[in-house]
């Protein structure tokens, strides 16, 4: 029997909503700073807020974050590069429960440009996940920059209507202490509707 | 380059939208969502760092007071494994829950049932190398929810897992065996009937401890890979 053919002896455990109620259990302390002193690569914040359909700030959303380091490289053993990795102390995880106005905040590094299917190479990104009350499943999107020349061939952009791009694309902030910030809302509404993945 | 994806997950997941809950009214998307393709984005994801990720572990759930929480003490147990029922090893599980008169200790919980001192509902650990992970705690309480009138929320206990991948992120509930409110709970009731079976845990009288706490059994699946290519030759 190959291993096509064989079928899957369990059934997949359905998602449940995160409800109102994870605080005490899922963020830690430090769980949205992703960078220590001494980390390789350019230091930025990441921040955004969540809105519901009606525009409304979403209060009691949780947002995780997943990326590589500055070099390209993916803290995982599945990353062929796996073994290369320098920044052993750069995770590329981070989670944070959204504030009462809605807003999310992460500190990290830009990560740089990872490989895509086939011969593409992926534009610097940060994988967004997204939970929350009335949320019955993670909502996929991700954060790309506003100044990469690989934006234009990135494999996952080509993918989304033009109109829509922008959705993911975070837009450049005044600095804080010299930091770039980074903005990306999530939207539940009308023309801004963020964009997000069925992965 | 070109990766090994997991299984998506199609016939088990709950849409987002799901108009009984109401909630999901303004907090889903209109536009479908795009297909990607699985990439190194997708397929690698934070495992097994134990400590630097999380606070402390806790697996007894009723030692975290200074004396013993009120209600019904219980083992919940189980594997986490993937589809092909390979074990999940060293991957964080996560679980919080309500107390015995169905309260969490939340400052936006208003349900009017007493809080416990000696139970804050959260526990956390990472599994072993077979996908076990046990926890001792305390049966939740129903509680009442505005989402509809005389809403009820069957007993539940949160979980949350990461898995080997990004893409294999999982945030669940189990239910206990029997219940009446499961099939009239919106949340459970957004999942397919025969999907919703899994989230229900069963009662097991080998891993109930005489004199001292009933068992519940509660295994998980989360998505898997296909198998390498090494593993396809011959
Ligand atoms: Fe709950």
């Amino acid at each position: 029997m190959s291993h096509i053919q064989k079928a899957l002896t369990h059934g997949l455990t359905p998602w449940q909503t995160v409800g109102p109620f994870f605080h005490y259990a899922l963020p830690w302390e430090g769980g949205n700073t992703l960078v220590g002193s001494d980390v390789s690569g350019e230091k930025i914040v990441l921040i955004g807020q969540v809105v519901d359909s009606d525009g409304a700030p979403i209060p009691d959303a949780m947002v995780e974050i997943w990326q590589a380091d500055a070099g390209g490289y993916y803290h995982h053993p599945d990353d062929p590069r796996h073994a290369e990795i320098k920044d052993r102390d750069f995770i590329g995880f981070g989670r944070c429960p959204t504030d009462e106005e809605g807003f999310y905040r992460f500190e990290t590094v830009r990560p740089g440009p990872v490989s895509g299917p086939g011969n593409s190479v992926q534009a610097p990104h940060i994988a967004i996940g997204l939970f929350g009350r009335g949320l019955l499943r993670r909502l996929v999107t991700r954060a790309y920059f506003p100044d990469s020349p690989l934006n234009e061939a990135d494999p996952v952009l080509g993918l989304i209507t033009p109109e829509r791009v922008a959705t993911v694309i975070a837009s450049a902030e005044p600095p804080v202490d010299g930091i770039p910030v980074f903005r990306l809302d999530l939207r539940f509404q009308g023309d801004c509707e963020t964009v997000f993945f069925d992965v | 380059m070109d990766v090994l994806p997991y299984t998506r997950q199609i016939l088990s997941e709950p849409p987002s939208l799901y108009p009984a809950y109401t909630s999901t009214v303004s907090r889903s998307p209109r536009q479908p969502l795009v297909t990607i393709p699985q990439t190194l984005t997708e397929v690698t994801g934070p495992m097994a760092f134990g400590d630097r990720l999380f606070r402390p572990p806790v697996h007894d759930m009723t030692r975290q007071g200074k004396g013993e929480p009120l209600g019904e003490r219980i083992i919940v147990s189980g594997r986490i494994l993937d589809d092909r029922g390979r074990p999940v090893p060293s991957t964080v599980v996560e679980i919080w829950q309500c107390n015995a008169a169905g309260r969490y200790i939340h400052k936006k919980d208003q349900h009017d049932a007493p809080l416990d001192p000696n139970f804050t509902g959260q526990g956390r650990i990472t599994t072993d190398e077979e996908g076990r992970y046990r926890f001792i705690t305390i049966k939740p309480g129903a509680y009442p929810w505005r989402n509809h009138h005389n809403a009820w929320r069957p007993a539940h206990i949160h979980f949350s897992l990461l898995g080997r991948g990004f893409a294999t992120r999982l945030i669940t509930q189990m239910y206990f065996p029997g219940d009446p409110l499961i099939d009239i709970d919106p949340i459970a009731c957004a999942v397919p009937p025969e999907a919703r079976q899994r989230m229900v845990s069963r009662f097991d009288i080998d891993t109930t401890e005489s004199g001292w706490a009933l068992g519940y059994v509660y295994d998980i699946v989360l998505r898997g890979r296909n198998e390498t290519p090494m593993e396809n030759v011959k």
